[in-house]
């Protein structure tokens, strides 16, 4: 029973038959000749003037990550790893550690990342660190021209990482998946935690 | 044996087992939090109702009116248990929102986050949301709890297992639950915090990430750890455990059920006491006199370079080299030539190097090396002054003796000699000429005493972990393994053969025991425990019952200790 219902779902392909004129490929070469002198002689340039004129990224480009600042210019992260473990390419690695109890400012948390580090060679670019996190502390900007002279230079660390926050914060090319709603009620600080529930229906609630 | 029917399966179920355990038995989970085989029932947490009926003698099933906690709820012949139906469902899902109405959703930095039972049970029984529009209570969290134990008091779902541990199994009464309803926390008395040597295993009680070990907050999340079956070393109760290891660091040790060795807990000093197998302290590299670069027993690779020793194996050197020195010194005296057998030593060990040096001479003589003992027995739970219970009464004996396998060691020695001598006999009168030592101690071992009775032998062998006086003045010293490293048998003071097994790899230049011996006997093949352990079984009657190779996750009892009871089965 299954199995006609499978072959059901199957579309089996045939191979175009060839006229002989087809098979010698002369109609073919001259078509892409032809397509080649008539963008040559129509004075339309598609040639990009990379790097005088830069390209208009989407904004859900998937670029180099960011790790995002809280309200109080925290970093956002709380070291749950779930990035670490989604990471098809394992180039992310941090080292949790308890909060600084004593620091008034760090009060409300309970662990932060000590170190963060992705191997911006590694990454593979795609998404999946920032669909698991449950803080929206990881982001893919839509910077997309990164360069460095060394394999060394490549590996961001949490400095680094929050740097392009505050770069893409200030010129205004926030990924559009930050604004995306509601966030998670993990995602919650104490004083946000307070406020008024979202109306239902509206995000992930818990 | 009673006949119960769970979910429409039949199982033969013991008349002393409560509703969870014959449903367990059927193969079907009774969702519970409060309720723990050691200790005792309170049913509070209500997670285990289920409906409970009997079958009368006319054959038709009564059930009971309203659902009943699976946990306190005994079973006769004829019980009829039902799990699966509409009501138990419900009232599954209800117990979760009410568990769940102030736990907060930090799951992502909660340590027990991949093994809590709340996240378990709430993905299988309980319902994705939440219909509380409150904002939850928060509490503040509690780290004078312990010494090694934090409360994340927000995170607690009452269940008080680790309040009943205190009183039942340690006997020391820590903690208490403090406040009526839902003011309900976990405290301690002011400036009485819960600091007993059994006080880690409330961590592993905690159903939740309430309780916390401070010692392994936030080092790693518990899904990228491996586990090994392994037995504690601390003292000769040989507590199974679980060795949990990640890119060959030991994060934690976890006491492993076993009703033959321990039951269900372990000890602090067994629990944090591994750390000494990352220390860098440790010997690296096997050493030995005659290795000068570019004289006798220099290295050597394939290119032939003196200098350029990075590649060079300095094992098979070494070995060549012992074995030969210590031929040598058995055909001029064998006599003389001692080993010295450590207690930490697996069977197989023992075995491989009492064969290896009774092959070569019946004359060399064999002893057993320094038995570490503190104190006495230490056995809990204590009494309200802290007097140790009556005898027969104990839950849990942490031992003075503090090596696993003296028991073990001590059989093939009488196997190989007819009698086991101790090391502290021989220093009196010290008339050896050689020495093979083996030690494995986590801590120093060597006293005054033995260093001066060894004196200048004509061959010093130290097979060890760490260096010492010994170690320093020996012709060779072999940077040996941890007992997470390695694979082999314990057998503990009530002759309880248990298996440990490999871990983690040893540190680069160490070989573990068994593999070194191995090639220093110049046996054929690798180091296999199951293989070895059929071997002895078969050669040292004491042991006949290793012959059987795989020992099980619970471990076989030796022969001559069969009749003892179990001690400590909780």
């Amino acid at each position: 029973m299954s199995n006609v219902k499978k072959e059901k779902t199957v579309k089996w392909g045939e191979e175009p038959k060839l006229s002989i004129l087809d098979a010698l490929y002369l109609p073919a070469i001259a078509s892409g000749v032809a397509t080649a002198i008539r963008h040559a002689v129509s004075g339309k340039a598609t040639t990009r003037q990379y790097p005088e004129v830069e390209p208009e990224i989407p904004p859900n480009y998937r670029g180099v990550h960011r790790l995002n600042r809280d309200e109080e210019g925290r970093v956002k992260c709380v070291a749950c790893y779930m990035c670490q473990t989604a990471c098809p390419a394992n180039c992310i690695e941090i080292i949790a550690a308890p909060a600084p109890k004593d620091d008034p400012h760090w009060k409300d948390r309970d662990k932060y990342p000590a170190t963060f580090t992705i191997d911006e060679l590694r990454c593979i670019y795609c998404g999946m660190c920032e669909e698991a996190c449950p803080v929206d502390a990881i982001e893919l900007t839509s910077i997309y021209d990164l360069t460095g002279l060394s394999r060394q230079e490549m590996i961001f660390d949490r400095e680094k990482l929050l740097s392009v926050f505050d770069e893409t914060v200030k010129s205004g090319k926030d990924p559009v998946r930050t604004h995306r709603g509601v966030l998670g009620p993990a995602s919650e600080t104490a004083a946000t935690a307070k406020q008024a529930p979202p109306p239902p229906g509206r995000g992930r609630r818990g | 044996m009673v006949k119960v029917k769970v979910n429409d399966i039949e199982v033969d179920a013991d008349p002393k087992d409560n509703c969870i355990l014959a449903a367990r038995k059927a193969g079907v989970e009774i969702p519970h939090y409060c309720w723990h085989e050691s200790l005792s029932v309170v049913a509070s947490c209500r997670m285990c109702l289920v409906e409970v009926g009997e079958t009368k003698p006319d054959g038709t099933v009564a059930m009971g009116p309203k659902l009943v906690p699976g946990c306190q709820t005994p079973i006769k012949e004829g019980t009829v248990i039902r799990t699966d139906s509409a009501k138990v469902k419900t009232s599954q899902q209800m117990t979760l929102e009410l568990l769940l109405l102030n736990h907060p959703l930090d799951c992502s930095i909660c340590d027990q986050a991949g093994e809590c039972y709340l996240q378990d049970y709430t993905y299988k029984f309980g319902k994705a949301q939440s219909r509380l529009d409150e904002p939850k209570i928060q509490r503040m969290d509690k780290y004078h709890i312990g010494e090694q134990i934090a409360l994340f008091t927000d995170r607690c779902v009452m269940c008080t297992r680790c309040v009943r541990f205190t009183r039942e199994i340690s006997g020391t009464s820590e903690l208490q639950v403090v406040a009526r309803g839902s003011h309900e926390e976990i405290d301690v008395f002011p400036d009485e915090p819960c600091n007993n040597k059994l006080a880690g295993n409330v961590v592993d009680l905690c159903p939740v990430g309430a309780l916390c070990s401070k010692d392994f907050l936030y080092k790693k999340r518990v899904w990228w750890l491996k586990h090994a079956e392994s037995v504690c070393t601390g003292c000769s109760t040989g507590c199974s455990i679980h060795v949990d290891q990640a890119e060959n660091k030991v994060y934690r040790l976890r006491p492993r059920e076993n009703a033959q060795a321990q039951g269900h807990f372990m000890c602090d000093e067994g629990r944090f006491g591994f750390k000494y197998i990352h220390d860098e302290r440790r010997l690296s590299s096997p050493r030995y006199s005659g290795a000068v670069t570019g004289s006798k027993g220099s290295y050597s690779n394939a290119r032939g370079k003196p200098e350029d020793l990075s590649f060079a194996d300095p094992w098979p050197e070494a070995l060549k080299q012992a074995r030969k020195r210590i031929a040598d010194e058995i055909k001029s005296d064998a006599n003389g030539f001692v080993a010295v057998f450590s207690p930490f030593m697996t069977v197989e060990e023992a075995y491989l190097l009492a064969s290896f040096l009774k092959g070569l001479d019946r004359r060399v003589r064999l002893v057993l090396g320094p038995v570490p003992v503190v104190g006495n027995d230490d056995r809990y739970p204590k009494g309200s002054k802290g007097e140790p219970p009556a005898a027969g009464k104990e839950k849990f004996t942490i031992r003075a003796e503090k090596c696993p396998n003296r028991v073990g060691v001590e059989a093939v020695l009488r196997s190989f000699q007819g009698e086991v001598s101790r090391l502290e006999s021989l220093l009196r009168q010290p008339d050896a000429r050689a020495w093979y030592f083996v030690g494995g101690y986590p801590q120093g071992w060597v006293t005054d005493a033995i260093a001066s009775a060894v004196g200048k032998p004509s061959l010093l062998i130290v097979q060890d972990i760490f260096p010492s006086p010994l170690s320093d003045r020996a012709d060779f010293v072999f940077a040996s393994a941890s007992f997470a490293e390695r694979d082999g048998t314990y057998v503990n003071h009530a002759g309880l053969a248990q298996a440990t097994h490999a871990a983690i790899r040893p540190p680069a230049e160490t070989r573990a025991d068994g593999r070194l011996l191995m090639e220093l006997a110049e046996r054929t093949g690798l180091f296999n425990a199951m293989a070895l352990r059929k071997e002895i079984g078969n050669a040292i009657p004491e042991l006949s019952v290793l012959a059987a190779g795989d020992l099980g996750e619970q471990g076989v009892r030796l022969a001559r200790y069969a009749q003892q009871p179990a001690t400590a089965a909780t």
